[in-house]
C-alpha cells in the first residue's frame, strides 16, 4: 500500500521515489521529467512565476491534495456498468489508470503501455508540468496502431476514476497512410481524484483521425488532458471534446500540421455549473503549404463557473496557403460566471487566410421576445434558447453514435441544471 | 375590444408614440398607414409588450384588462398576437415544436388539454394545406433560411394556428408577390368572425382589397392624424400623405 502523505509537488516526487526502478520504459527520460517537474511545480501551487500558459488556470487546490497511486491493487472496483455504452463493441478499458482486461474487448493493433512503453517523441516534458508528471509516474496506457489502408471502425477508450487515486495514463495512436479511425474517449468517475493523461497521435499521409472526447469525471475531480498530434500531407485530425465534469479541467492540445494539404479541427464545448472551472488551450501549428485548421469552442456557463479558452495559431514561414479559423461562444447563465479568452496569431508566411473572433453574451433579447410574444413563459423560453445553442455546439460531429452519446451527455446536464 | 387612449411611449430618450387613441370593436379589422418612421411598428411591440420601450402614459385595455401590465405571454394567453415584420430566426429550435409549444402554452393558461406531437401535425398539416404551404415549413428550424416570403407566411401559420382574438399585423404584406400575398389575406379572412379584430399596418392598399377594414387610421409622427372609412386607404395611394399631412400640421 502507498503510504505517501505529503501533498502537491512535492507528494508526486516521493511516490516516483518509492516506485523508482519499478516503472516500463525508459529511466533515464523519466528522471529526466522528475527533475523538470521539481523546476517547474504545479502550476499556481508553488512559488514563483506562472508560465503563460497557465494563465487563468491555477492548480493550487490540487496542491493541497495528497493522492495514492493507481489503481493496481484495486481491482474489486469496478466502474458502473452504465459508464460503459451499449455501443462500445469495441472498447479498451481502464479503471483507476490500470488497463482492465475483463472490461475490454479485443482490439486488433492495441497493446499496453505497461507492456510496451512508447514515450514518443513530440511530448515536451521539460516545457509542459502536467506532461512532465506524467512522464514521471506513467504506468499504463493504451498504444494503438492502425496499420496503412485499414479502416479500423469506432474504438472506445473508456476512463474510470476513483476516489484517492491519481492516473497518469500515457496513450499512443498511430495511424498509417490512408488508415481511418473513429476514437471516441470516455472520462468520467466518482470521488476527488486526478486523471492526468497524455496522447500521443500520428496521422500519416492521408489517414482520417477522428476523435470524439467526452469528459463527464466526476464534479470533485481534476481533469487535467494534453493531447500532441501530428498530421502528414492530406491528413484529417478531426477532434471534439465536451467538457462537463471536474472541479477543474484542462484539455490542452497541440497540433502540427506537417504536411501539404493537412486538414485540423478541434472543436468543443463547455457546459458548466456551481464553481467548475474549464480550460481549453490549443497551439494550431501549420508547418506546411495550403492546410486548415478550425477551431469552435461553445461555453454555456452557470452558477460561478468559469470557462477558459486559449488559442494559438502558427504559421511557419513555408507555410503559404494556409487557412486558419478559430471562435470562441459564451452564453453567461448568470451574472457570476465568467469567461476568458485569449486568441494569439503568430504568422511568418505572407499568403494566410486566418482569422478569429469572441462573442459573449447572455440569451438573445429578440428571440426571448419572439418565443414569449407566442405565449411561451419566460423559464420554458430560456429553456429553449439554451437547449438550441446546446445542439448547435455539437454540429459538428456527424458520427451517429458519438453524436447519440453526447446528446445525451448535454441533456443530463441540461436536466441538472433545470432541476 | 381594444381600448387605446392617450398612449406614449419611448425608446431610450426618445419619445415615439405621442398620445394614440385608437378604438377597435369586436369584430372589425382596422389599418394603419402612415410615412416611414411615424411610429407604426412601436405601436405593434407596445402592444404585444416588447421591454425596451418604455411606455411612459395613457392607457391601453384589451376585453376589459390593463394590458400594460401584462407580461408578454400574458397578453398572447389573452388572445393577442403580434406577426412580426422581421421575423426572428431561431437557430437549433424546430419550428413544428416551436410552434407546438406556443400552442400548448396558451392551451395551458386556459385550462385546456395539451396537444401530442401526433394531434399537433394533424391539425398543422391541415392548415398548411389551406394555406398553399409546403410541409417542410415544419421540419426546419424556425425562420432560419426562411426566404423574406416565407417567413411571414410562417407567421401566418403561427396566427391561425393560434387563433388570436387580436392580431397585429405589421407590415406582413412587405415584399410579398400577389399570391403570398392572398395567402395572408385568406389567414386573416379564416379568422374572421365577431369575435376576432386586427390591426393591419400596411403600406399599400393591396393587401386592403383583399381584406376590407372597417377603418383607416393614418399615423404621422407618434399620433393618428386622421381616421376614415376604406376609402381612406384608396385616396392615400392616389395622393399620398403629402397633401394630408400639410393639411392636419
Amino acid at each position: 500500500m502507498n503510504a505517501i502523505t505529503e501533498t502537491g509537488t512535492a507528494g508526486f516526487l516521493a511516490r516516483y521515489a518509492a516506485s523508482l526502478g519499478q516503472l516500463p520504459g525508459d529511466s533515464t527520460l523519466r528522471a529526466a521529467a522528475a527533475d523538470a517537474f521539481h523546476t517547474l511545480g504545479l502550476p499556481g501551487a508553488s512559488r514563483g512565476r506562472r508560465a503563460e500558459a497557465w494563465k487563468y488556470t491555477t492548480l493550487q487546490p490540487l496542491g493541497d491534495l495528497s493522492f495514492g497511486s493507481s489503481g493496481s491493487s484495486r481491482d474489486d472496483i469496478l466502474p458502473d456498468a452504465a459508464s460503459i455504452p451499449r455501443e462500445a463493441a469495441a472498447r479498451i478499458v481502464f479503471s483507476g489508470g490500470r488497463y482492465r482486461e475483463d472490461l475490454s474487448t479485443s482490439v486488433p493493433g492495441f497493446a499496453c503501455f505497461a507492456d510496451q512503453p512508447d514515450f514518443g517523441e513530440l511530448s515536451w516534458p521539460d516545457r509542459d508540468p502536467m506532461v512532465a508528471l506524467n512522464t514521471m509516474l506513467a504506468e499504463d496506457g493504451a498504444i494503438l496502431t492502425i496499420p496503412p489502408g485499414h479502416d479500423a471502425g469506432t474504438v472506445f477508450l473508456i476512463h474510470y476514476g476513483f476516489e484517492g487515486i491519481s492516473a497518469h495514463p500515457r496513450h499512443m495512436i498511430r495511424l498509417g497512410n490512408g488508415a481511418r479511425l473513429t476514437l471516441v474517449e470516455m472520462s468520467h468517475g466518482e470521488g476527488c481524484y486526478l486523471h492526468n493523461p497524455v496522447s500521443e497521435i500520428h496521422v500519416a499521409d492521408g489517414a482520417v483521425l477522428t476523435h470524439v472526447r467526452t469528459q463527464t469525471e466526476s464534479t470533485a475531480a481534476f481533469h487535467l488532458a494534453t493531447i500532441y498530434a501530428a498530421i502528414a500531407a492530406g491528413g484529417t485530425y478531426d477532434s471534439f471534446t465536451l467538457n462537463i465534469g471536474g472541479r477543474i479541467a484542462r484539455t490542452e492540445i497541440h497540433t502540427v500540421l506537417d504536411g501539404p494539404g493537412a486538414i485540423v479541427h478541434l472543436n468543443g464545448a463547455q457546459l458548466l455549473t456551481g464553481s467548475q472551472h474549464a480550460d481549453f488551450t490549443s497551439v494550431v501549428r501549420h508547418a506546411a503549404p495550403k492546410g486548415t485548421s478550425r477551431q469552435t469552442i461553445k461555453n454555456v456557463l452557470a452558477g460561478r463557473s468559469r470557462g477558459v479558452f486559449q488559442g494559438r495559431i502558427e504559421v511557419a514561414r513555408g507555410a503559404q496557403g494556409t487557412d486558419g479559423y478559430q471562435m470562441n461562444r459564451a452564453l453567461l447563465l448568470s451574472p457570476d460566471a465568467e469567461i476568458d479568452t485569449k486568441p494569439e496569431l503568430e504568422i511568418f508566411a505572407d499568403d494566410v487566410k486566418c482569422s478569429h473572433g469572441a462573442t459573449v453574451g447572455e440569451l438573445d433579447a429578440e428571440q426571448l421576445f419572439y418565443l414569449r410574444s407566442r405565449g411561451i413563459p419566460d423559464s420554458e423560453a430560456r429553456s429553449i434558447l439554451v437547449r438550441a445553442f446546446l445542439a448547435e455546439a455539437l454540429d459538428p460531429v456527424t458520427n451517429d453514435t458519438a453524436r447519440g452519446l453526447l446528446e445525451d451527455a448535454v441533456a443530463r446536464w441540461w436536466e441538472g441544471q433545470a432541476a | 375590444m381594444l381600448e387605446i387612449n392617450g398612449l406614449t411611449a419611448s425608446i431610450g430618450d426618445k419619445a415615439i408614440l405621442k398620445g394614440i387613441d385608437l378604438s377597435v370593436p369586436a369584430g372589425e379589422i382596422h389599418a394603419i398607414m402612415g410615412p416611414n418612421g411615424s411610429g407604426k411598428s412601436t405601436l405593434g411591440y407596445v402592444l404585444a409588450g416588447r421591454e425596451d420601450y418604455t411606455v411612459t402614459g395613457g392607457t391601453v385595455t384589451f376585453e376589459g384588462h390593463d394590458m400594460l401590465t401584462m407580461a408578454p405571454e400574458a397578453r398572447a394567453a389573452a388572445g393577442l398576437f403580434l406577426a412580426f415584420q422581421a421575423p426572428i430566426e431561431l437557430p437549433g429550435v424546430n419550428n413544428a415544436n416551436f410552434i407546438r409549444t406556443a400552442l400548448n402554452a396558451v392551451r395551458r393558461a386556459h385550462g385546456e388539454s395539451e396537444l401530442d406531437a401526433v394531434q399537433f401535425l394533424k391539425l398543422a398539416r391541415a392548415e398548411l394545406k389551406r394555406l398553399a404551404m409546403p410541409d417542410d415549413m415544419l421540419r426546419r428550424n424556425v425562420n432560419v433560411g426562411f426566404s423574406g416570403g416565407e417567413k411571414k407566411r410562417n407567421e401566418v401559420l403561427q396566427m391561425t394556428l393560434l387563433r388570436p382574438r387580436f392580431a397585429v399585423l405589421d407590415e406582413t404584406d412587405s415584399g410579398l408577390d400577389i399570391d403570398a400575398l392572398k395567402i395572408v389575406a385568406d389567414g386573416v379572412n379564416a379568422l374572421r368572425g365577431p369575435a376576432f379584430s386586427a390591426l393591419v399596418i400596411t403600406h399599400h392598399q393591396r393587401l386592403l382589397d383583399h381584406l376590407v377594414p372597417n377603418r383607416v387610421h393614418v399615423l404621422a409622427g407618434g399620433r393618428i392624424v386622421r381616421s376614415g372609412g376604406p376609402e381612406l386607404a384608396k385616396e392615400l395611394e392616389k395622393n399620398g400623405y403629402g397633401a394630408l399631412l400639410a393639411e392636419a400640421a
